[in-house]
């Protein structure tokens, strides 16, 4: 073991000076540096019986080591390569000394081979072998992770690609695999403790007297408006990077992991965010990004310059570098603490110029459900003070400095200082410590690029922008509109639909068996929500009539609505829950029954 | 209803507007001659059946044409014909390719448009056809939701059925324990210090931990002083059942042990939490087992210069209701500390500080102190650790 350490170090350094290619033994081949792709005739693993044993792993990242949970001994798991129309049987063995499990994330399946302990089955326990066995009815760019306890934090996740069964609409050349996802050198029971024990721990970005008198975030008015609301509009971010690097198929910043192309090729690159707690803004400069598939499913394809993906999302991008030069591949964390790195380049050892993180985005008004009050979004950073509207350098937007300036003078319903007004809000929510704040004024931000991307100064992608090349399977009107809180208490660290926790809940979200309902997401929180809803597919409402986006997770911004129409068509029950993991394991999850009319238990 | 049915025909326009109806299938069978019991039509949307099967030839039983599940496709049995009783129309739902009882037809009374669900119309109006001005989008995901009731909430045991209830149950109990049932602790140990007075240094310190859920904690508290080489001038400790009240706020009751500079035991209850501002407040009233009642209020604010240096002004005041001479505590504000502690947070668990503090004794406490020859008001300089885990 130690002269293996030796030698990979050595091999590292070579890889430093630009020409060696570590192998790493924790790696499968589809993440190992230097890739040239998925080799279509031999993926990692296919077939119709597929063996995969989780198992501790050591891992080294950017050059040091630690301990995490891997499959088949590796962090990411392996690939998955599967086929619209199979079946498959999936033969998991868990070599932990605790229970485990495998949710196969975004796949369309019976409810009992969800992988959901205590919803869908028992679990995996320790040193047994669980088999999931299911058909293949869908295609694309999928997951699968741990959703036992916390292990997806250490290394409990892989990707899953499923091939078409007809042609490729967008075919490419080549493709490779991006899996983004956080790692900590803490164990994931010790960050969530300190969240419990102090809320901004991991926040080391917040607003100073030393900044204030550099003239930098918000002005004395602000700051001050703010801290009456005891809100910090520097808490984008729990888990930031002051512990987390973040990684590209298992990769730091300083392992330089590079994927192979040939100049003139469309190169389809697969994005999987699994993550446990980040979400990423996803750039190559000097190429553009057509995103041809959202959530593993097709969209018309639209060019962008970066986009923003959330917690256990994917998107299907081409790229079309014609250059015998080298990209780089960033995906900043959303509180720009730091960031994912790697190149895209025709040769192993080129290296292309990483562009520095941005100026952290601070919340806005907006952020806190103000969006519907007559302004837009404060301007985040430098931007336009009141001090230097008033000296006529800038004109100050009006959601934010007016209100700033006249107080309590604006008469909009329900506007509260406490930001806690229950009167806006169904009787559903609990008024309950876990409401730390209800917007007064929240508004649909499915048309904005995500937080902190307002200014970016290119397209940035939008849920708006999402409009599937399919029709939608079932186009009737909703039956019925379900509203569900998104709700928190950043200072206790409580998270909950709803304002009450799972734990504290006995009956499930109820639907009938072929229903069809809007779903409305209503965040009151200053944090975004990336919402899962296991075995369905939803329709994103954004003006797309029956070419509606469908998705598995969907991102609730900050002080923002999102709806969706789905139909209850898979019997059973399923989890429904934030894909932030510690925010799940606040308590930020449902249960959601699906039952045949007439069936009561 | 009506917004149905102007989505229905949104739905259905498109199809019209663009494409001609179907051609009529190369058959001899025709819907008349169907319902004539001649023949059997064809399901749909089937291949023709092979020339050689006629439906001439299957009447006379040489041959057997293709059974017919659906209820016909062809566009003959019209509103007209099924008011001649000729044909019945395909009861809702309707299968998609019925373009029989269109919209224009259903205002004109003829027929009735199927409800929900509406028949997707299968040459669809992509985006791109809209962007071109050929078609209108159906609004169909942006329609209005009805106001339907929800169905009862049944029990989420549906995979019992498949697994076993006894295999589930552990499992299910574990998942609401691991979702936000959770029992935390943290120690926090505030205040230790060396106090540099004039002569002999002086020790303070200030601490409490608290175990349990987001709700209900226990809560253990500890602070006092004294000079080194002596027993502790004053010296107490709290246990309190602390429950959260609302977002910020905690209600706290217990005992309140003094140790020095008497033994006394005290009932404890009050609040404390976050205040506008980010002001950490509390306010404490006590009931000896005497009878006294005494009152302390307390607040501070961390100001941070850098992210990681954080100056700290901190207040506290001491109220009593009588005198305690044996305490030394005169009745009405019987003494306030004003403190300034600058720490450095190396890591946010330990952070050494410097600072000043100044204490003042008023009223007949000052007299109190005064009497066995201390100082009434003393400001001193401060250096320690605050840590905590």
């Amino acid at each position: 073991m130690r002269s293996n350490l030796d030698r990979r170090a050595l091999l590292r350094g070579a890889a430093a000076g630009g020409a060696g290619l570590a192998l790493a033994p924790w790696l499968p081949a589809w993440a190992q540096s230097g890739t040239a792709g998925l080799a279509r005739a031999l993926p990692e693993v296919a077939g119709e019986d597929i063996r995969l044993v989780i198992d501790h792993v050591m891992r080294d990242v950017d050059g040091r080591r630690s301990h995490g949970i891997g499959i088949n001994g590796t962090v990411p798991g392996l690939l998955i390569r599967l086929k619209e129309g199979q079946n498959v049987r999936l033969h998991v063995e868990n070599r932990l000394g605790e229970e485990s499990s495998i949710h196969w994330h975004g796949l369309i399946l019976p409810f009992h081979m969800d992988g959901v302990p205590g919803v869908s089955f028992p679990g995996i326990a320790p040193r047994s072998t669980f088999t999931y066995d299911f058909p293949i009815r869908q295609a694309g760019t999928y997951w699968y992770h741990s959703h036992s306890g916390l292990q997806e934090q250490m290394g409990h996740y892989g990707p899953i690609v499923i091939d078409p069964a007809a042609p490729h609409a967008q075919p490419a050349d080549r493709e490779h695999v991006i899996v983004l996802s956080d790692h900590s050198p803490l164990h994931p029971h010790t960050i969530f403790r300190k969240l419990k024990q102090m809320g901004g721990y991991f926040n080391f970005q917040k607003q100073t007297l030393a900044d204030q008198l550099a003239g930098r975030g918000q002005s004395a008015a602000e700051r001050a408006e703010w801290g009456a609301m005891r809100m910090d509009p520097s808490d984008v971010a729990d888990v930031t990077g002051s512990t987390y690097t973040y990684l590209v198929n298992g990769h730091g910043p300083r392992d330089k992991w590079t994927a192979l192309f040939a100049p003139g090729e469309r190169v389809r690159l697969r994005f999987v965010n699994a993550s446990a707690m980040t979400t990423f803004n996803v750039r190559m400069p000097g190429l553009k990004l057509t995103i041809v598939e959202a959530d593993g499913l097709p969209v018309r394809p639209v060019a962008v310059d970066e986009f923003q993906i959330a917690v256990a999302e994917t998107y299907d991008a081409i790229v079309e570098p014609a250059g015998d030069r080298a990209y780089a591949l960033v995906a900043e964390s959303v509180d720009r603490s730091g960031m994912a790195v790697a190149t895209l380049a025709p040769r192993a050892g080129m290296v292309a110029p990483v562009p520095p993180l941005r100026p952290r985005p601070l919340a806005t008004m907006k952020d806190m459900g103000m969006g519907g009050m007559g302004g837009t979004a404060m301007p985040a950073g430098d931007a336009c003070t009141p001090e230097h509207a008033a000296m006529g350098h800038c004109r100050a937007t009006p959601g934010a400095a007016d209100h700033a300036a006249h107080g309590g003078s604006m008469d909009h319903g329900g506007m509260d200082h406490s930001m806690r007004d229950f009167s806006v809000v169904p009787d559903s929510v609990a008024k309950s410590p876990t409401v730390q704040s209800i917007s007064p004024m929240p508004v649909d931000r499915t048309g904005e690029p995500g937080q902190g991307l307002e200014g970016a100064g290119h397209r940035v992608l939008t849920y708006r922008d999402l409009v599937a090349t399919a029709r939608n399977p079932d186009v009737r009107a909703p039956e019925r509109t379900l509203e569900l809180h998104l709700t928190g208490n950043m200072e206790r660290y409580m998270w909950a639909f709803d304002g009450r926790k799972f734990s504290e809940i006995t009956d499930p979200i109820p639907f009938g068996l072929g229903e069809r309902v809007r779903v409305r997401l209503v965040n009151d929180t200053m944090m975004g929500h990336p919402i899962h809803l296991h075995g369905h597919f939803f329709e994103l409402v954004t003006g797309h009539g029956d070419h509606a986006p469908r998705k598995h997770t969907v991102n609730v911004q900050p002080g923002g609505i999102v709806e969706f129409d789905f139909t209850a068509d898979a019997v059973g029950d399923w989890a429904f829950h934030c894909h932030m993991l510690y925010h799940m394991h606040a308590g930020m999850m449902q249960v959601v029954s699906v039952r045949p009319a007439g069936e009561a238990a | 209803m009506s917004a149905l049915l102007i989505a229905a025909l949104a739905l259905a326009t498109p199809q019209h507007a663009g494409h001609a109806a179907p051609p009529p299938q190369a058959s001899t069978c025709t819907p008349e001659h169907a319902a004539m019991g001649h023949c059997t039509l064809p399901a749909a949307p089937p291949p023709p059946p092979p020339p050689a099967c006629t439906p001439e030839h299957a009447a006379m039983g040489h041959c057997a044409l293709p059974a017919a599940p659906a209820p016909p496709s062809a566009p003959a049995c019209t509103p007209e014909h099924v008011a001649m009783g000729h044909c019945t129309l395909p009861a809702a739902p309707a299968p998609p390719s019925a373009p029989a009882c269109t919209p224009e037809h259903a205002a004109m009374g003829h027929c009735t448009l199927p409800v929900a669900p509406a028949p997707p119309p299968p040459p669809a109006c992509t985006p791109e056809h809209a962007a071109m001005g050929h078609c209108t989008l159906a609004p169909a995901a942006s329609a209005p939701a009805g106001n339907a009731p929800p169905p009862p909430a049944p029990r989420a045991d549906y995979a019992d059925r498949i697994w076993g209830a006894q295999a589930m149950a552990a499992s299910r109990a574990a998942l609401r324990r691991e979702h936000g049932g959770g029992s935390f602790s943290q120690v926090m140990i505030d205040i230790a210090e060396v106090q540099f007075r004039r002569g002999r240094e002086g020790y303070r310190w200030e601490g409490e931990g608290w175990f349990g859920g987001d709700i209900n904690r226990l809560v253990v508290k500890t602070e006092g002083e004294g000079e080194f080489g002596d027993a502790a001038d004053d010296a107490e400790a709290q246990a309190l059942y602390s429950r959260a009240i609302g977002p910020y706020f905690n209600l706290q009751a217990g005992v309140r042990q003094d140790f020095a500079p008497v033994d006394r035991t005290y009932a404890a209850f009050g609040v404390e939490g976050l205040a506008p501002y980010w002001f950490e407040v509390e306010a404490h009233a006590f009931v000896s087992t005497e009878g006294d009642v005494l009152g302390r209020l307390a607040a501070s604010y961390d100001q941070r210069i850098t992210q990681r240096l954080i100056l700290q002004p901190r207040v506290e005041f001491n109220l009593a209701a009588q005198d305690v001479p044996e305490s030394g505590i005169g009745a009405g504000l019987s003494d306030g500390e004003f403190d300034l502690r600058l720490r450095y947070e190396i890591v946010r668990e330990f952070a050494p500080y410097v600072g000043v503090s100044h204490g003042s004794k008023f009223g007949r406490t000052a007299d109190y102190a005064r009497a066995v020859g201390e100082d009434a008001s003393a400001t001193t300089l401060v250096a320690g650790i605050r840590a905590w885990f």
